[in-house]
């Protein structure tokens, strides 16, 4: 007997049950978190440290090719660590009509959102 | 048959409030709550180094935001948050290994966090009100 023979028809017919990509989810969500340990303490230590900068002394920072390499990382890891924690929490609390519009304008959102952070934190190192 | 089932509301569980806040479940949902929180935060990151890509002005401008003292109490709370996901987290990812799991180790682990939370918020304040004042 297969295993979709055990669901009930109306289950069935109102395709609801796994999507079959829980655990891949749930993998992403742990390695993303695993990068952002070390980046954000290292960029919460650097915040303390470069406390009272003015705009020279942050663009010279920032500059750095070790620290243009570090935050790019971090805002790869933030956003898309956001983005795997943000869906699961739609899904477990959104259930009106808006949920599916809210999750693609969450993705939409943390996707631009870290080409921004990318994109201005390259335009600084590479000084154009 | 099928209607009958259907048109009841399907039963919900847990019903959480029925039950009296413990240390677990408060940390848990505290847990999923700073998360959120971060990533509004996180909007503030990009907003801060797109300001600087611009220049020198839409710099000054965050800056003078984040140096108020509503700034000042908001990256307060940011920190707060973050000490308290990356404790929380780091709780976590031993669970996921497998370790951990016993009620006193759980509880052990749950008010570790609440005082390391609080220790590095308070210790990386501490450092970065001292620092300007050393290096310069």
């Amino acid at each position: 007997m297969s295993m979709a023979r055990t669901r009930s028809p109306l289950g069935r017919a109102l395709g609801l049950g796994s999507a079959k990509d829980g655990v891949e989810h749930w993998w992403r969500e742990r390695v993303s978190a695993v990068a952002l340990v070390p980046l954000t303490v290292w960029f919460t230590a650097s915040i303390v440290v470069h406390t009272g900068d003015n705009y020279a002394g942050f663009i010279a920072w920032l500059e750095v090719p070790l620290t243009t390499i570090l935050m790019t990382l971090l805002l790869i890891a933030l956003f898309y660590h956001s983005a795997l924690g943000l869906q699961v929490v739609i899904e477990d609390y959104v259930h009106s009509g808006i949920r599916i519009p809210l999750l693609v304008g969450m993705r939409l959102g943390c996707f631009a959102l870290a080409v921004a952070g990318i994109l201005a934190t390259l335009k600084i190192a590479l000084g154009t | 048959m099928a209607n009958a089932l259907s048109d009841r509301p399907r039963p919900v569980s847990p019903n959480i409030q029925i039950y009296r806040p413990q240390l677990t479940s408060v940390l848990s949902i505290a847990n999923r709550i700073a998360g959120v929180v971060l990533a509004v935060y996180a909007v503030g990151l990009v907003i801060w180094l797109v300001a600087a890509a611009t220049g020198p002005e839409a710099y000054a401008t965050v800056h003078a935001f984040i140096r108020s003292w509503v700034g000042q109490v908001l990256l307060f709370a940011c920190s707060f948050c973050f000490f308290f996901h990356l404790c929380g987290g780091i709780r976590h990812l031993a669970w996921d290994a497998g370790y951990g799991f016993s009620l006193r180790a759980i509880y052990a682990s749950g008010w570790t966090v609440v005082a390391a939370t609080i220790a590095l918020t308070v210790l990386t304040w501490a450092i970065a009100i001292v620092v300007p004042g050393v290096s310069r």
